[in-house]
């Protein structure tokens, strides 16, 4: 009888030291990148992404013709500080989910009367990268906004639609076989930490939709539109799943 | 003009051994890629890099077409004396940038 009970004071103990196990597994990309990558995360001298925030330190400051500069409404860059962590957040005057893209789009619309810039723009990249920088270190904070909800559904939705010839969804590759392969690529978890970032194959930075359209192509599916209401809501389960995480804007990916 | 990233203390100690990186925004068109039009696109690389610490050639390099775009480089150098770092890069189709950094030695 003693001997039982101690094996069940053993069993509980068991118990509650295996409690720390709901800690959380979610692992961002920097973690499976090589140590030479990383490092070119960190040393934001040997980030090229640094070199979008410096033009987008210039856009910030720069006044268009009849309209005021960024810096003339939202004063220094730093003002931006836990922004980006925010987006996709509900737009009230499109009355629709927006991107941080599509906001810096439609205030330079709005208020500077300019030409909305392409998808991918370098200078809208640069805006977006300068932004992101000032919410770097912060967690990633969805709005709690009952509005974005339908969208939110509707992208895990999409997250778990099987698509394309080759009949996959996101959840298959970046949920069940997450820290697998997929040739000599790693699969990490897709947790869009660092958008816009810095992707050694690109050469160049994008967009988190540019990376969610390559992978499309990569399944052979038609890739959603840039800037339509499908991406946005793909954009906002991701935000949702990687709530929490560190923003690290402008991230280095190989 | 061409964006650069370059890193070097402000100040350092006479004889100290200092790290120096630079980093320049350029497309390194290897020469080989056709594009979107099947047309090979001209080579546009940067060809050569030089360092000069009061006019004094303390470091160079020369790029090839294999070099990745916004090339990096970092190498080190002895701070002997104040005054200014230059950096320069020459590339094809007459591409030349020349950026300088004081540095104050004591």
């Amino acid at each position: 009888m003693k001997r039982l009970s101690a094996c069940w004071i053993a069993a509980l103990l068991l118990g509650c030291a295996a409690l720390p196990a709901a800690q959380d597994t979610r692992r961002s990309g920097f973690a499976e990148m090589g140590a030479s990558t990383q490092a070119m995360q960190r040393d934001d001298a040997g980030n090229p992404a640094m070199l979008w925030v410096q033009d987008g330190e210039q856009l910030w400051r720069a006044t268009p013709a009849n309209a005021r500069a960024c810096a003339a409404c939202h004063g220094e860059p730093a003002a931006m500080r836990g922004v980006a962590a925010r987006y996709p957040a509900w737009d009230e005057g499109l009355r629709r989910p927006v991107n941080l893209g599509t906001r810096i789009n439609a205030c330079r619309q709005r208020h500077q009367h300019q030409p909305a810039w392409p998808a991918e723009h370098q200078e809208l990249l640069a805006l977006e990268a300068l932004v992101g920088l000032q919410s770097r270190g912060q967690p990633i904070a969805p709005p709690d906004d009952a509005r974005l909800l339908p969208h939110r559904a509707r992208g895990e939705a999409l997250y778990r639609e099987r698509i394309g010839q080759l009949e996959l969804s996101c959840m298959q590759c970046h949920d069940e076989r997450a820290g697998g392969r997929l040739g000599a690529a790693l699969i990490p978890q897709g947790h869009a930490t660092g958008y816009p970032l810095y992707r050694l194959e690109w050469q160049a930075l994008g967009s988190l939709g540019r990376r969610l359209r390559n992978c499309m192509t990569g399944v052979r599916a038609e890739p959603v539109a840039y800037g339509s209401e499908e991406m946005v809501q793909l954009e906002l389960y991701l935000a949702s799943r990687a709530k929490g995480m560190t923003v690290e804007t402008p991230a280095v990916r190989p | 003009m061409a964006r650069t990233l370059i890193q070097l203390p402000a100040t350092a100690r006479r004889g100290e051994v200092i790290e120096v990186s630079a980093l320049i925004a350029h497309p390194m068109e290897t020469g080989y890629r056709p594009g979107a039009d099947g047309r090979v696109l001209p080579r546009d690389i940067v060809r050569r890099f030089a360092c000069r610490y009061n006019g004094e050639l303390v470091f160079a390099a020369e790029l090839h077409p294999a070099i990745a775009a916004n090339p990096y480089l970092a190498f080190h150098t002895v701070a002997t004396d104040s005054g200014t770092l230059e950096f320069e890069w020459t590339g094809d189709q007459g591409f030349r940038q020349v950026e300088r950094r004081p540095l104050q030695v004591t």
